[in-house]
């Protein structure tokens, strides 16, 4: 294993928990839906109880591709975070609130009583996909930030490696009208697989009949813009690297070419796209075809790791730097050592036993839909 | 050079925001790592005979374990973002190093301890009960391998092994896995800091178990969980006092500043007693550059210097011996400040010329050379960024009394234990209303102890992100001390708010009693 195979390794495991991030957003896009889809109490309960059961995952997968960021590229994790300050401190206090508001929203003695904790539940909904979506769009979009080595010894004002170059801290990321538009796909594609999750796993017939009109809408939200974006991302111009001097440049149709001279990567966005047509589709004409998050969710993934990987992989920055092109962050000026990317391998090799148990897991407690008289009469939220 | 012009404003405010997540996730988690046995067990208990009595026991404190583990969740997500987000300089100088046990923790915990979870709340009435059971008990050991990994990145800032600066990259990078997963400070800090959430948990079990009888209502389940709750609480209490003679040791040879703050030991020497109590100002920084001990101290002759040699005449270092170096037991020389300011700024110096020797194409051999020298002082490096004596002492008053809470609330449940078992031994322990209320007090005070255990590791670090090699003004982000501090206190209100909800709900599940 050489040390450039290590870096493109692990660019490709954190983008693909990237993209297990975006597929278990469907927590946050059902969770949006609470007062709007769900119209009795009983329904919001059920929509609730369902994502309820899997909202660790979605946690836990973001938790992960943090730790598996800031393990293989720490110059990423110390330059975004403490520079896009103020964007990553909203996705969390968003993330903090949905943590405690399921296990609160119906309990006895819960304080700020049980809509309080649903309408956070529809906030974190809103803002985690959609700020997020924000956030991953700066990879292809750039960020204004200033990477400076010498920093920590030549005297400068403060020693200090990485820093924004305006006073925003991130909330410049949300002027970028691209950032914006990439993030509403990702909020209506939350939605959308929020839709398709729950039809799958709740037994009611109300919510499956509303859903499946609901998804056209989401589905519309979400493609018209993905298709914007990713038509902007192609044609325009993208962040080269020149593999022998590090130096960054403009290129032309950047992405367009890496999509071209990876082939293998156009193939998969062409199924992920594919089958997260399929799931919706089908879903849509077929009243009884409630499934549509399979293959929903397995396009989803491929397409978002396909598209993570446009932004890095062929020689190219994959957090460009709008305020100093030649501070952007490349596979290979931000990666960690050789040494621990190799030692992270073997740990990454747990992967697909942990993946196993989860199947395993999920499947046991996924077998029964749920139903109103199972959460009447057991644990529930 | 100018590398001191920070806002230190903007440092105490992210040291604060960091302390305040840390202080509200230390409230939740040793529950968590607590309860998790004790429900295993009772889980167990059921397994074995068939008694529906245990399954709605088990699932009684589940239920407790819930509503706590949930906060657990959310303030655990800020702690590990604040990393980055307001000590970036830190992130990108040991990261190579640090993120490993982050991602690790993610990848071998997080997931097992998030699958199993779920099936331990809804899998009563879907899964087998040998599938349930592996269940509740892989939900605790995902809790406590996730303390492992965090307790090994923690361990690393303190005792910081297994690396090496590389003067190309400009930071610390991996030399041993090994070295650091398993360091001396890692083990003793993982042994010590997971026994002390057993002992806040079987606290939990026994005091709530008290109330009831208090009540008079659900007896026989207060009795049983009573009974499971002491000896388990027990055996973590001996057991704590082992590995906390071990990790005062391991903290001797290898953080003795932090030892010598917790005694509030100015000027030391061979034949230490340990301070008892002593009448420290609990408000000001002692004088120890001129005072030789504080007022009005009770000691046990000898003590400290067994607990921190092993030996009775042991030698112990006090703050002016660290500050104006000393001579050890084994001969060798330990630097004084000045000396080691003047190693740190050799390493800055050295890796200013190296970077500048780089860019203009040096030779290698002249490149080696100054490589050498900057290994040699790189121990010290943090040391070239520091300015006065006062610097490099910790907060006494805060080290001093933590531990004293710490150590006096262990021995106080070894107590309270004892006692449990021997009233429950003399079929007295429904009638003993004193020991109910007592041991119902006894749950705020071992949050109190335990939050105290956290405060001296913690303080007792001070001024470093990692120990003699970054302090933490040189570790922090590029912010301005407003930003931080709106975080710290939207951070304060939502999560002393959460708190309060946590409790409210706790305290009517608690009311409303087990399902039997």
């Amino acid at each position: 294993m050489t040390y450039a195979f290590l870096q493109h390794y692990w660019c490709f495991v954190v983008a693909l928990l990237a993209a297990l991030l975006v597929f278990l957003m469907f927590v946050q896009g059902a969770n949006s839906l609470i007062f709007s889809w769900g119209r009795t109490e009983d329904e919001r309960r059920l929509i609730i109880n369902s994502t309820g059961r899997k909202w660790e995952f979605t946690f836990t997968t973001l938790v992960t591709f943090g730790g598996a960021f800031f393990a293989s590229y720490p110059l990423f994790y110390s330059t975004s975070f403490g520079g896009a300050y103020w964007l990553w401190m909203i996705i969390l206090f968003s993330f903090v609130l949905q943590a405690v508001s399921y296990e609160f929203q119906s309990k006895l003695g819960n304080l700020l009583g049980t809509n309080t904790f649903r309408r956070l539940l529809v906030l974190n909904g809103v803002l985690g996909p959609l700020l997020l979506g924000g956030a991953v769009a700066t990879f292809f979009t750039g960020s204004n930030f200033i990477v400076e080595r010498e920093n920590i010894i030549d005297g400068m004002a403060t020693p200090i490696i990485s820093r924004w170059a305006n006073a925003s801290h991130g909330l410049d990321a949300l002027l970028n009208p691209w950032n914006v538009v990439f993030g509403l796909a990702v909020a209506e594609l939350a939605r959308t697989l929020g839709i398709l999750y729950v039809m799958n796993n709740v037994a009611d017939e109300n919510l499956r009949s509303r859903g499946s009109v609901r998804i056209i809408g989401t589905s519309l939200g979400f493609v018209v813009p993905f298709l914007v974006f990713l038509g902007h991302v192609l044609l325009g111009e993208g962040y080269a690297v020149d593999p022998s001097t590090g130096v960054v440049s403009m290129e032309p149709y950047k992405y367009l070419h890496n999509l071209l001279e990876m082939w293998p990567l156009l193939v998969m966005l062409v199924i992920g796209v594919v089958f997260v047509l399929y799931g919706i589709v089908r879903t849509i004409v077929s009243p009884t075809y409630n499934h549509g998050i399979w293959p929903a969710g397995f396009g989803t993934v491929v397409t978002v790791t396909v598209l993570l990987l446009l932004t890095a992989w062929n020689n190219t920055a994959y957090y460009p730097s709008t305020a100093d092109l030649q501070s952007s962050l490349t596979m290979a000026n931000s990666s960690s050592s050789e040494f621990t990317l190799r030692t992270m391998f073997w740990v990454s090799l747990l992967v697909p036993f942990v993946v196993a148990y989860i199947a395993y897991a999920w499947a046991a407690i996924d077998r029964k839909e749920i139903t109103l008289d199972e959460i009447n009469h057991d644990h529930a939220y | 050079m100018n590398l001191l012009s920070i806002d230190m404003t903007m440092v105490d405010w992210a040291r604060a925001q960091f302390a305040l997540t840390a202080i509200y996730h230390w409230l939740f988690v040793p529950l968590t790592l607590g309860l998790a046995v004790v429900m295993g067990i009772m889980e167990t208990l059921y397994y074995r005979t068939g008694n529906q009595f245990w399954k709605e026991t088990a699932k009684y404190w589940q239920r407790l374990f819930g509503i706590n583990f949930a906060m657990g969740v959310a303030t655990g997500i800020i702690l590990e973002f604040e990393f980055g987000t307001n000590w970036s300089n830190y992130s990108y100088l040991v990261g190579d190093v640090f993120g490993a046990p982050l991602a690790i923790e993610g990848i071998v915990a997080f997931f097992m301890e998030s699958t199993f979870v779920a099936v331990m709340f809804f899998g009563w009435n879907k899964v087998s009960k040998g599938f349930h059971l592996a269940s509740t008990w892989l939900t605790g050991l995902g809790a406590t391998i996730s303390a492992w990994w965090i307790l090994v990145a923690n361990s690393w800032m303190q005792y910081p092994v297994g690396q090496e600066f590389n003067p190309e990259t400009v930071r610390n990078e991996m030399t041993s896995f090994l070295d650091v997963a398993f360091s001396p400070v890692a083990v003793d800090k993982f042994v010590h800091t997971v026994l002390s959430a057993w002992v806040l948990g079987a606290v939990f079990v026994v005091g709530v178990s008290s109330w009831y009888l208090l009540k008079h209502r659900h007896t026989e389940f207060a009795t049983k969980s009573l009974k499971v709750g002491a000896i388990f609480g027990l055996v973590a209490s001996v057991l704590i006092m082992l590995s906390g003679h071990h990790s005062a040791y391991t903290v001797a040879q290898t953080q003795p500043m932090k030892l010598a703050a917790m005694e509030a030991l100015y000027k030391g020497g061979t034949d230490q007693p340990l301070t008892i109590i002593a009448a420290v100002n609990p408000f000001k920084q002692p004088d120890f550059e001129n005072d030789d001990e504080p007022p009005m101290k009770l000691s046990v002759p000898y003590a400290l210097s067994f607990l921190a040699t092993n030996d009775i005449h042991g030698q112990v270092p006090g703050i002016r011996d660290i500050l104006d170096g000393y001579t050890k037991a084994d001969g060798t020389v330990a630097l004084s400040l000045e000396q080691k300011i003047e190693r740190g700024r050799c390493a800055i110096t050295a890796l200013q010329e190296y970077r500048k020797a780089k860019k203009d194409g040096a030779p290698e051999e002249f490149l080696a050379t100054l490589g050498a020298e900057i290994k040699e002082n790189m121990p010290y490096f943090g040391y070239g960024y520091v300015k006065d004596r006062s610097q490099v002492v910790p907060y006494i008053p805060v080290c001093f009394y933590a531990f004293r809470i710490m150590v006096g609330g262990g021995c106080l449940f070894v107590l309270l234990f004892a006692l449990s078992l021997f009233l429950i031994y003399k079929r007295k322990i429904m009638e003993v209303r004193w020991f109910h209320w007592a041991a119902l007090l006894c749950i705020p005070v071992a949050y109190i102890v335990s939050e105290s255990g956290w405060l001296v590791a913690e303080f007792g670090r001070q001024p470093w992100t990692i120990q003699d090699m970054l302090p933490t003004w040189v570790g922090v982000s590029h912010l301005g001390s407003g930003a931080v501090m709106t975080t710290f206190f939207l951070f304060l209100i939502l999560f002393t708010t959460l708190l309060a909800v946590e409790i409210s709900i706790m305290c009517k599940q608690i009311k409303k009693g087990p399902e039997l």
